[in-house]
C-alpha cells in the first residue's frame, strides 16, 4: 500500500478479561466511612434472603481498570479516528459541547420525580424541543418518550393502532415496501400486525399502482422510509398517501433518513401522518457502539390524543407534566424519554439553526452524489441516479474475480476507513451502502474513493490479498459460525485443578 | 460552520465533478408542490460561548442532588460514580462507534460487551444475559412477551408492589397482542400476597411479574412465589430497579427466576431527569434462543486468537423481520459501559459495602422517622434502602415544606395508590449523611 494511506499499524495491547486478573482484597473504589451504627444485615433482613459473595466478580485496582479500558478502546473503530461511511446509520461528527451539556449538574443530576416547581429549565429544554421537531417535520406533536428509532416506530405503529381501534376496528395489516429496515416489520409484528410486503418498481421506488393493488380496509397503514434505503427520494409519496388515505389507513414514516432532506422539505407536507426521528442520527448524539439513542415521534393532531403520558405543556411561564390523555397508549418507557440524549439533539440545533440545518442536509447530498459519481464504473450501480443523502453499489463487477463485498468491506479497513453497510438493502444483491454525511471534507472523501478504486484493481490483480483481508487490525476474520453453534456468552471459571 | 467542512468552493468543485449546476437538481425528484419555500422557524444558530450560557441556565433552573437533599428513589436512584467513569466512556473509540457489525475493528466494545453480559449473569444468578435493552420497564414488557413465546399463554399475573411505570409501560406493550392482565394486592407488611397469588395464578398463566426489592422497599421471599409460578407451569419474572440490592441480597437466579429484568441505572449512571438509562435482561440457558436483543458470543479468528463477535443474530430483526424476537436495533451499549465500569471498579467487596451502607443509612433513617410526630412505618416487611412513611398531613404539604429547606423528601404515593395517599416513598442511599438524615426528621416533625 502506498504511504499516502490514512490507515496502518501502532503499537497495541492485548488484554485479558478482567475476570482473569486481580487479586483478592484489592480495590478500586473509596467510600465515605459508615456515620451510622454499623448494624449486621442479617438483623435487618432474614438470612435466608441474603447472599455471603457475589462469585467471580472483580477484585482490581482503579489503575487495573483504566488500563483495562483504555488498551480495549485502542480496538474500536470510531468516528473521531476516520470516515465512518456506514449507510443509513448517519454517522457524523459528534460534537463534544453537546457531551458537555449534559453532564451539567443540574442536568445530570436531577431526578425525573423531583417537583416541577424544581425542573422548569428541563421541562421547557423538553418543550422547546418538541416545537423545533414538531416545525421541522411540518407535524403537530411530538412525543419524546421512545428509546430509539425501533422503539419509536413501535409508538407509531401503537398509536395507528389506537387509532384504528377507537374508530371500531384495529385493522390487521400493514404495508411494507421490500427495501425496508428490518426493524420495520418487526414492530408491526410485535402490535400484532400481518405485514405485507410491497414490490419496489424498476426505478428504486415505490409505485403507486403496486400499493393500490394490496390496499384494502383491513390494512391499517403503510410503512415507508424516506428517502428509501437505496437512498432514493419517494418522489410519489404524496399520492401513495391519497391512496392509503382513501381507504381509511394511515402513512408511516421511518424517519431515520431524515437528514437528506431537513430544511428542504417536511413529512407533514407529504401526507405522512406519523414518524420516528433518530437523534442519534439526524441530529448528532454519539452512537455509543449501540447506544444510548432517542426516537422522538412526530405525529398529525388527529393521532396526539392516543400519545404516550405524560406531555409536557406550557401554561403562561410555567412547564407542567400532563398525565391526562385518557385515550393515551399509555407509555412505553419509564420516566420521561432519554432526557440527556434529547438534550444533546436540543444543543445541536440551537447551534445550526434553520441555515445550518438545511446546509447539512445539503452537503450531505452533495457528498453521497460525490462519491456516487466517482466510484461509477469502479463499481456496479444498480439503479443509476442521483440519489440522495447514500449511494448503493453491488459487488457484480468483482464477482467474475471471485471478491465479494464481504472482502471488499474488510480490505477497507486496511486503509484506514470504516465499511459502509454491506448486504443491506436485501433487494440488491452484495450490496454496498455508502453514507459519508456531511461532517466529512472533500479530501477525505477523494482518499476514501482512491482506496475503493485501489481495492477494485486489487481485487482483478491480487484477490488473494482481498480475500483474506483485514490484515492490519488486531485481530483477523472471526470465526462466526462457531459463535452461534456453540454459544459462549459469558465468562466462566475454570475447573479447580486444571 | 464549525461540523460542515466543505466550503462553498469546495462544493463548486464536487458539483462540477457530479455533472449538476447547483445542489437544487439533486432535490429536483422532491416534488415541488411539498418543498419548503421558507427558512425553518427555529431560532437562529447561537455561537458555542452564547448557547453554553443559555444552557446553564436552563440547568439552573433545575434541583439537583449537589444543592439538594435528595430521598428520592423509586426506580432511580442517587448513587455514587466513580469519576474514572466519565473519562473512560468520553474515549472516542467507545462514543463515537457503531453498532459493532464488523468484529475486527470493533473488539473494545465487543469484549465489554462480553464481560457485560459475565457481571450481569453474576450480579443476578442467571446463565445468560443480553448485552443490554432500553430501560427497566421496557426490559419487563419484554420480559412478559418472552414468558408469552415460551409457554404459549396469554394470562400475565402481575402483583401491584411491582413499579407503577413498569406495570403501565407492561401493560402497553401486551395489549397489542391482547394478553389479559391480573393485578395482584400485597399484604399489610408490604410483601407479595401469597393467597391471592395462587388464586390468580392458573394454567393460562404465562408469568408472575414480580419486583424484588418491591416499589415499597420490601424485600420478598422469591423462592415461594417461584414456586407457585412453577407449580401451574407458569415462568417467574423477576423486575429489579435498584440493582446494588444484589451486593446483598440473595440472587434471583437461585430462587427459581427464570427471567430477570431490570435497570441499570443504578450502577453509576447519571439520573439525568430519567434517561439514558440501561435495562438488563437475563434468563436461563434453555430460553437462549427465545431472548431479545444484541447477545456478544467468544470465538476465534483464522489464526486461532480469541475474540468478540455479535452472535445468534437469527433472532434478530434485521435477519428474521416480522418473525424476530423483539423489534430492538440500537440499544444502550455505552450506558452498559457505564454499568461494567462500575461494577468492575467497585467489585466484590466495593458492591456489598455500597449495599450495605444502604441498608444501614436507611434503616438508621426508618428509625429515626419512625418516631417522628405524626409519622409512622406503613409497612411492617424487611427494606433495603427504601422504605413507605405514613403521614398525619397531607404528603403533598409535607414535601413543599421539606422543599423550603432544599429537601427533596421522598415521593407521594398517591399518585399510583389511591390506598396510600397518606403515604411517602423515601430513599435513602449512600449518598445521604447522617445529618441530612437527623435534617429529614426534624423537618418533618414540624422542627426548624
Amino acid at each position: 500500500m502506498s504511504g499516502q494511506t490514512v490507515g496502518t499499524r501502532g503499537l497495541v495491547f492485548n488484554e485479558p478479561l478482567i475476570f482473569e486478573q486481580g487479586s483478592p482484597g484489592r480495590v478500586g473504589y473509596s467510600l465515605p466511612a459508615s456515620d451510622v451504627p454499623e448494624k449486621k444485615a442479617e438483623r435487618l433482613i432474614p438470612k435466608k434472603l441474603l447472599r455471603d459473595d457475589i462469585p467471580g466478580f472483580p477484585e482490581v485496582s482503579e489503575v487495573d481498570v483504566v488500563r483495562h479500558f483504555t488498551r480495549m478502546s485502542q480496538w474500536n473503530y470510531g468516528i473521531d479516528l476516520g470516515f465512518y461511511p456506514l449507510g443509513s446509520c448517519t454517522m457524523k461528527y459528534n460534537p463534544r459541547l453537546n457531551e458537555d451539556m449534559a453532564r451539567l449538574p443540574g442536568f445530570a443530576r436531577a431526578h425525573p420525580y423531583q417537583p416541577e416547581a424544581v425542573s422548569q429549565g428541563a421541562l421547557q429544554l423538553l418543550w422547546e424541543l418538541e416545537q423545533y421537531l414538531a416545525e421541522i417535520c411540518g407535524m403537530d406533536r411530538v412525543s419524546l418518550q421512545p428509546s430509539a428509532g425501533a422503539h419509536g416506530e413501535l409508538t407509531g405503529i401503537m398509536l395507528i393502532r389506537a387509532y384504528h381501534t377507537s374508530k371500531g376496528n384495529p385493522r390487521k395489516k400493514i404495508l411494507i415496501p421490500d427495501s425496508a429496515h428490518g426493524t420495520n416489520p418487526a414492530s408491526s409484528a410485535v402490535c400484532g400486525y400481518q405485514v405485507i410486503p410491497v414490490k419496489s418498481g424498476s426505478r428504486g421506488v415505490v409505485e403507486p399502482q403496486a400499493v393500490a393493488e394490496v390496499m384494502d380496509d383491513e390494512v391499517a397503514g403503510i410503512m415507508l422510509t424516506n428517502p428509501n434505503t437505496l437512498g432514493i427520494f419517494e418522489d410519489h409519496i404524496v399520492e401513495i398517501a391519497k391512496i392509503v388515505h382513501g381507504k381509511g389507513g394511515q402513512v408511516y414514516c421511518d424517519g431515520a433518513n431524515l437528514n437528506a432532506f431537513v430544511g428542504i422539505a417536511r413529512p407533514g407536507d407529504m401526507g405522512i401522518d406519523v414518524i420516528q426521528l433518530n437523534v442519534h442520527k439526524t441530529f448528532s448524539t454519539p452512537h455509543g457502539g449501540g447506544g444510548p439513542g432517542a426516537g422522538p415521534v412526530a405525529m398529525k393532531r388527529h393521532l396526539a390524543p392516543f400519545s404516550p403520558v405524560p406531555t409536557v405543556e406550557k401554561k403562561g411561564n410555567q412547564f407542567a407534566l400532563n398525565y391526562g390523555l385518557p385515550k393515551s397508549i399509555g407509555k412505553v418507557r419509564s420516566f420521561y424519554g432519554s432526557f440527556g440524549v434529547l438534550l444533546r439533539a436540543y444543543t445541536y440545533i440551537r447551534t445550526l439553526g434553520p441555515t445550518g440545518l438545511r446546509r447539512a442536509a445539503e452537503v450531505a447530498v452533495i457528498n453521497a452524489n460525490y462519491i456516487l459519481t466517482q466510484l461509477k464504473g469502479a463499481y456496479h450501480l444498480p439503479y443509476d441516479r442521483y440519489c440522495k443523502h447514500e449511494c448503493v453499489f453491488d459487488d457484480a463487477l468483482q464477482i467474475p474475480d471471485n471478491v465479494k463485498t464481504l472482502d471488499i468491506a474488510k480490505r477497507l479497513m486496511d486503509y484506514g476507513f470504516h465499511p459502509p453497510t454491506i448486504y443491506f438493502p436485501l433487494i440488491v444483491h452484495g450490496a454496498l451502502m455508502i453514507e459519508p454525511t456531511e461532517t466529512e471534507s472533500k479530501e477525505t472523501l477523494d482518499q476514501f474513493i482512491a482506496a475503493m478504486q485501489a481495492i477494485a484493481k486489487e481485487a482483478k490483480e491480487n484477490g488473494d490479498l482481498v480475500r483474506n483481508a483485514p490484515h492490519n487490525p488486531r485481530v483477523s476474520r472471526m470465526d462466526e459460525t462457531r459463535a452461534a453453534r456453540q454459544p459462549n456468552l459469558r465468562w466462566k471459571p475454570k475447573p479447580s485443578g486444571s | 460552520m464549525r461540523y460542515i467542512p466543505n466550503t462553498d468552493a469546495d462544493c463548486r468543485r464536487m458539483l462540477d465533478a457530479i455533472g449538476v449546476k447547483s445542489v437544487e437538481n439533486l432535490f429536483a425528484d422532491i416534488p415541488a408542490a411539498v418543498r419548503l419555500k421558507r427558512p425553518l422557524r427555529i431560532p437562529p444558530a447561537l455561537s458555542e460561548a452564547d448557547l453554553v450560557k443559555h444552557l446553564r441556565a436552563l440547568a439552573a433552573r433545575n434541583a439537583d442532588a449537589d444543592r439538594y437533599s435528595s430521598f428520592l428513589g423509586a426506580g432511580c436512584y442517587n448513587h455514587f460514580s466513580p469519576a474514572i467513569i466519565g473519562h473512560l466512556i468520553s474515549r472516542g473509540e467507545f462514543l463515537t462507534a457503531y453498532t459493532p457489525y464488523q468484529p475486527e475493528i470493533s473488539q473494545g466494545t465487543l469484549q465489554a460487551m462480553y464481560e457485560y453480559q459475565t457481571l450481569i449473569c453474576q450480579l443476578t444468578g442467571m446463565e445468560v444475559s443480553n448485552a443490554s435493552m432500553y430501560e427497566g420497564a421496557s426490559a419487563t414488557a419484554e420480559g412478559i412477551l418472552m414468558a408469552h413465546r415460551v409457554t404459549g399463554r396469554d394470562e400475565v399475573v402481575v402483583l401491584r408492589s411491582v413499579h407503577p411505570e413498569y406495570r403501565q409501560v407492561t401493560r402497553t406493550y401486551a395489549q397489542q397482542i391482547n394478553l389479559t392482565f391480573h393485578e395482584v394486592g400485597f399484604t399489610p407488611a408490604g410483601t407479595a400476597d401469597l393467597k391471592a397469588i395462587k388464586a390468580a395464578l392458573t394454567d393460562r398463566a404465562a408469568c408472575l411479574v414480580v419486583q424484588n426489592p418491591n416499589f415499597f422497599g420490601v424485600v420478598e421471599d422469591l423462592a415461594e412465589l417461584g414456586e407457585a409460578a412453577h407449580a401451574v407451569g407458569a415462568l417467574l419474572v423477576v423486575a429489579v430497579p435498584e440493582p446494588v440490592s444484589l451486593g446483598l441480597l440473595k440472587p434471583p437466579g437461585e430462587c427459581g427466576a427464570d427471567i430477570v429484568t431490570g435497570e441499570g441505572q443504578a450502577l453509576g449512571v447519571p439520573m439525568s431527569f430519567g434517561g439514558p438509562y440501561l435495562g438488563f435482561f437475563a434468563t436461563q440457558e434453555k430460553f437462549i434462543r427465545q431472548m431479545p436483543g444484541r447477545l456478544v458470543g467468544a470465538t476465534e479468528d483464522r489464526e486461532g486468537r480469541t475474540g468478540y463477535v455479535l452472535t445468534l443474530a437469527t433472532r434478530e430483526q434485521h435477519i428474521r423481520r416480522e418473525k424476530a424476537t423483539s423489534n430492538i436495533c440500537t440499544s444502550e451499549a455505552l450506558i452498559a459501559l457505564i454499568a461494567t465500569i462500575y461494577m468492575e471498579t467497585l467489585g466484590k467487596n466495593g458492591l456489598r459495602e455500597v449495599a450495605l451502607q444502604n441498608l444501614r443509612k436507611a434503616a438508621y433513617a426508618k428509625e429515626r422517622l419512625a418516631k417522628v410526630r405524626g409519622c409512622g412505618l406503613r409497612f411492617s416487611g424487611p427494606t433495603f434502602n427504601e422504605f413507605v412513611v405514613q403521614v398525619k398531613r397531607k404528603p403533598g404539604d409535607v414535601l413543599k415544606g421539606l422543599l423550603r429547606k432544599q429537601i427533596i423528601g421522598g415521593l407521594d404515593l398517591g399518585q399510583f395508590y389511591p390506598e396510600l395517599k397518606d403515604s411517602l416513598l423515601v430513599c435513602v442511599t449512600e449518598q445521604n449523611s447522617r445529618q441530612e438524615i437527623d435534617a429529614l426528621a426534624k423537618t418533618m416533625g414540624g422542627g426548624r
